[in-house]
Parts: C-alpha cells; sequence; structure tokens
C-alpha cells in the first residue's frame, strides 16, 4: 500500500504538469469542445463502476454501480458526439491545402 | 464466461488509454488537428473500457451491458443538443460525471467499512464530497443556464458563513471518519452535507459568472475522478481525472483574468447581484439611434467592420442573421472581423463555438489582445447582444464595479453601432456609457429582427437607398474609399 501510494502521487503530479502544458496551448477558439472532450475523457470513471457492478458484491453496490455506469456512458457517448459535431463546424476561410 | 485476462495485459490497455488521452488534448491545440483528437480520446476510451470488461474480478456481465445501453439511450440525444444549449449541456454532463464518481465512492466506503486505511479513507472522503457538491451545484447550474431556476443571484446576510460552516463540518465529519471508519452513521450525513453545500454555492452566483462556475466545477468533477482513481488505485483514473482537472482550473483561471476578479471574488462576491444603479440622471444623458436602413448605409459604406457578439445574440438566435450580414458586407468588399471576449457567452469559448455553428470561417474571429489594436482603424464596430465586456468605465471609472476588467476597446472605433431591446442596463446593473458617446448609434430592437431589416437593405431592400448605391463610390467598385465612408456617416448624422 505504502509504495503504492506515493507511485500513484508520482503518477498524479506528473499527469497534472503534463495537462497544464498541453492546456495551456489548447487555442481559446475551441475552449469550449475541449471542456466538452474533458468532460467524455473524465468519463473513464466508467471504468471503476463497470468493476464494482461485474464483481456483484452486494445488492446495494449493484445498484449504485449500475446508476454510476448508466451515467458516466452518457458522457462518454455524448461527450465525443458533441465534441466532433462542434469541431466540424470548425471551417477556415482559407482554401485548405489539397 | 470466462473473458478474464491477465492483469498486466490489462494494464497494458490502460497504459495506451493513457497516452492517446494526452494526445487527445494536445491536438486539441489548433482546429486542423483537433478532429484527430477525439479520434485518439475516442480510441482510449475504447481501449480502457475493453481492457476493464476484461477484469477477471468481473463475475457478470447483464447488468454492465444494460447500464451501457441505458446511458448510450441518454447520451445520444445530449450530444445532439443545440449549439445554444451546450452551456447547460456541459454543466449536465459535469453533474453526471460527479454522480458517477460519488456513487461508486458511496458504495466503495459500504463494502470496505469498518477497515479503511487512513489514507484510502481521506481520498474517499475528497472523492465523495468533491463529487457530491459538483453534482448539486452543477445541476443547480444548468437549472440557471437553461432558465428553470432564476439567473439573477440569489443572496441573503450570512450566506457566506452559513456555507463556510457547512463546509467545515464535511471537513470534520471527514477527518473523523479518517480516525475512525467504523462510524458508518457519519458516511452518510457528510455526503448529505456536500450535497447541500453544492446547491448553495451555487445560488448566489449570477448568470455573467456562468464561465467561471463551469469551468470550476469541471476542475472539482476531474479532482473528484482522481481521488477515485487513488481509492481504486487505477493509474487511468488518476491520469484521465488530472487532465481534466488541470484543464478546468486554468480555464477557470483564464475567465477569472478576464473579468478581473478572484475566484473567492466570484464564489463569495454575488457579483451579478442588482445594483441600485446611483449613476447621476441616466436616462437625462441623450443617445442618439438610427433605423436599419440608416445602419445598413452606414455599414456598406464601411471598409471594415468588425462585430462584437454577446450572450444576447445566443439568447436572440441571432448568429444566422450575423451570418447573413457577413456574407452581405464580404460580398460588397467590407471586410468583417469578429471581435471575442474570453467571457462573451456563458461558458469559455461559447462564441466561437455559435459563430462556427452559423458557418462563419475561424479564421475571422479575433481574440480580444488581437482585436483591441484593430478598433482604432475600424469603421463600424457593431456590437449584438453584449455590454460589460465593450464598457469602457472598465478602463476609465475606478468607481466602476468592473474597473479593471480587460474589454474590447470598442469605444475607439470610428462609428459604434449597438444594437439592444432599450435602454435597460446589462446583466450585471452596471451602466454602459459607450452608448452615451457621440459616435455611438443605438439600433433599439431583437437582434434578429434589426439584422434582418439591416441585411434586407443591404441585398436590395424596398427603399433601396443602400442598394442604389447613393453612398457608393459612383457605382465603380463595391469598395468605397474611407471618403465616401465619412460622407455617408455625414448624411446619416443629418438624418439623425
Amino acid at each position: 500500500m505504502g509504495s503504492n501510494l506515493i507511485d500513484a502521487l508520482f503518477v498524479f503530479m506528473l499527469a497534472a504538469f503534463i495537462g497544464f502544458e498541453v492546456i495551456r496551448r489548447v487555442s481559446p477558439l475551441l475552449h469550449t469542445p475541449l471542456m466538452s472532450l474533458t468532460n467524455a475523457l473524465d468519463a473513464i470513471a466508467v471504468t471503476g463502476a463497470i468493476i464494482m457492478v461485474g464483481e456483484q458484491k452486494t445488492t446495494f453496490s449493484i445498484v449504485l454501480g449500475t446508476l454510476a455506469v448508466i451515467a458516466a456512458t452518457s458522457n462518454v457517448v455524448g461527450g465525443f458526439l458533441i465534441t466532433d459535431r462542434m469541431l466540424k463546424m470548425f471551417k477556415t476561410s482559407r482554401p485548405t491545402k489539397p | 464466461m470466462n473473458f478474464a485476462a491477465n492483469e498486466q495485459v490489462i494494464q497494458i490497455f490502460y497504459l495506451v488509454a493513457s497516452a492517446l488521452f494526452i494526445l487527445a488534448l494536445k491536438w486539441m491545440s489548433s482546429p486542423a488537428t483537433a478532429e484527430r483528437g477525439v479520434r485518439a480520446g475516442e480510441i482510449g476510451m475504447v481501449l480502457a473500457i475493453g481492457g476493464t470488461l476484461l477484469n477477471h474480478g468481473i463475475v457478470d456481465y447483464k447488468w454492465i451491458a444494460m447500464a451501457v445501453v441505458l446511458g448510450t439511450v441518454i447520451g445520444i440525444p445530449l450530444g445532439l443538443v443545440r449549439m445554444t444549449a451546450v452551456p447547460q449541456r456541459t454543466a449536465l454532463s459535469h453533474a453526471f460525471g460527479a454522480l458517477c464518481v460519488t456513487l461508486v465512492g458511496i458504495a466503495d466506503f459500504y463494502l470496505r467499512t469498518p477497515k479503511v486505511p487512513r489514507f484510502t479513507m481521506a481520498v474517499l472522503s475528497l472523492e465523495v464530497i468533491l463529487g457530491a457538491l459538483t453534482f448539486t451545484g452543477s445541476l443547480m447550474a444548468a437549472g440557471k443556464l437553461q432558465e428553470i431556476l432564476p439567473q439573477r443571484p440569489l443572496t441573503y446576510t450570512g450566506q457566506n458563513v452559513v456555507n463556510l460552516s457547512l463546509l467545515a463540518v464535511a471537513i470534520v465529519l471527514a477527518a473523523y471518519l479518517v480516525v475512525h471508519p467504523s462510524a458508518t452513521y457519519l458516511f452518510p450525513l457528510m455526503a448529505g452535507i456536500a450535497l447541500v453545500f453544492g446547491v448553495l454555492l451555487v445560488i448566489p452566483i449570477g448568470g455573467a459568472d456562468m464561465p467561471t462556475v463551469i469551468s470550476l466545477l469541471n476542475s472539482y468533477a476531474g479532482l473528484s475522478a482522481a481521488a477515485m482513481g487513488f481509492v481504486l488505485d487505477s493509474k487511468l483514473l488518476i491520469i484521465a481525472g488530472a487532465l481534466d482537472g488541470s484543464s478546468g482550473f486554468i480555464l477557470s483561471v483564464i475567465m477569472s483574468k478576464a473579468m478581473n476578479r478572484s475566484f473567492t471574488n466570484i464564489l463569495f462576491g454575488a457579483f451579478g447581484k442588482v445594483q441600485v444603479t446611483a449613476t447621476d440622471g441616466a436616462q437625462a444623458k441623450p443617445v442618439r439611434s438610427a433605423t436599419a436602413e440608416e445602419a445598413a448605409a452606414i455599414l456598406a459604406a464601411a471598409n471594415t467592420v468588425v462585430v462584437v457578439p454577446g450572450y444576447g445574440m445566443a439568447v436572440a438566435q441571432a448568429q444566422h442573421k450575423v451570418r447573413e450580414l457577413y456574407d452581405a458586407l464580404t460580398r460588397r468588399g467590407v471586410e468583417v472581423r469578429f471581435a471575442i471576449h474570453p467571457v462573451a457567452g456563458r461558458m469559455p469559448g461559447h462564441m466561437n463555438v455559435l459563430l462556427a455553428e452559423a458557418n462563419i470561417p475561424y479564421d475571422r474571429l479575433i481574440e480580444m489582445e488581437d482585436i483591441n489594436a484593430e478598433f482604432p482603424q475600424t469603421d463600424v464596430a457593431l456590437v449584438v447582444g453584449a455590454n460589460d465586456v465593450t464598457n469602457p468605465a472598465a478602463r476609465t471609472d475606478p468607481a466602476s464595479p468592473i474597473y479593471g476588467m480587460p474589454i474590447l476597446d470598442v469605444d475607439k472605433a470610428r462609428t459604434v453601432m449597438v444594437i439592444k431591446r432599450s435602454m435597460s442596463p446589462g446583466f450585471a446593473g452596471i451602466d454602459n456609457p459607450l452608448y452615451y458617446l457621440e459616435k455611438t448609434l443605438m439600433l433599439f430592437g431583437d437582434a434578429k429582427s434589426f439584422l434582418n431589416d439591416i441585411v434586407h437593405e443591404l441585398t436590395g431592400g424596398r427603399s433601396g437607398v443602400v442598394a442604389s448605391g447613393r453612398f457608393a463610390s459612383n457605382g465603380q467598385s463595391p469598395r468605397v474609399a474611407a471618403t465616401d465612408f465619412e460622407r455617408a456617416k455625414l448624411e446619416i448624422g443629418k438624418v439623425i
């Protein structure tokens, strides 16, 4: 547990720094699709919910887990769908390279 | 059924998914690569979910399959909402994300109690507190944005004391649970307080502050997912949560800078509250108004036009009319650009998405820092549904509540036109001296219908004043010289 915890803290620290550096470079033009994309990615929490439902430990955990999978899946599907739709709307007036 | 795979294989799926998530955000840096970013995110998500389904701990797939189908059925309409509804959709998806995290956290607690290691209990409490307050806070935000709830901030005396005390109680309960994880009766109390706190947190926040609040809730949703990753020892979740958390945090910082305010001020200041406008007889000051015909004539005679869109454009659903105006003016050789203030609208980037939806090329959308230098050379600045972000008092009047907020220097343009329903002050209740400038023409009416009338005039309307080229330069070229523009303005001045 001890070393796992420290590993996890290292992972969090590095991911937070990568997040800052990568997201600082995102064009303000795309801040709305950025938010819907990170929202879809954040729904990766569904993996934890899936395991909770699948392990079938208690009725309580199955019910809560199932609700959690529903909520997160709707974010995965809706999040990617709307991000894709938004990005398709961004067109330039400059002629695109062949 | 046994799909169980080696744990290491699953971890490799997760590793690749994490890399794809980082690439997805990296490719969001420009519109040219952004779609590739979405693909990367989708592939990463499929790999992560696929890998998870191979987990040997899963003994039954029935409920999972049902939940995934149901989630998809709910998710599809949420992915197909109109662009004007994107802010409330985003708030709702923050609520769903937080709900997932909170439910898993609650179930996890009851599975683990009474023997919960201290660190696990601490992050579990963090997960549930952040998740629960993000859930109800985001629902409140979505309700305000959808106008189910009043957009005006609701305040009462002692509000901040009540809110902070509640949060403190939740933290004390969490601390007690860390020491005594068998005190299960305290857990629902802690979660319940966090739920109430989320509601109270967003109640006093006005519509104009929504871009910051949505970003902040986005950050909380990410952090709660990262906390869940610590509880479940899932590095993939920690990474995704950290990325989402930092994204929301950066956006909050950008938004609060664009309003020249601190987080604490937004959360505890109730900015948008109705202020008793103590301006000395604002109504007495004269304003100049113009008709659609006159506005069209001036626009047609201009060389450069900068359109300043705001939330009012979204409310009036006027973005498609703006596009028609853009087309009509561009056809006449007028250079049209759009000035985008970071907090225009109700969420970060809101105006860009609306204008992109209306097929306006994104290279015409110019950020505040870049467009401000251009206003002195701009013939006409046309303000459509924006108010506070154009208020010169932010530059000049230290007594103004928005003093110091970076604004679009619309007042430096040669002529300013403002489409507005009436002279009533904007959302924050602050009077805008821009409207009383000599160079400013007020175009009173609904943005959509007024723009429609202007476009009608420009494309050969009833009177034909503009189309006949009364203000054009001898009909030789659609592009008129600056002198013609001045002449047109003079004539219009007489009309008014």
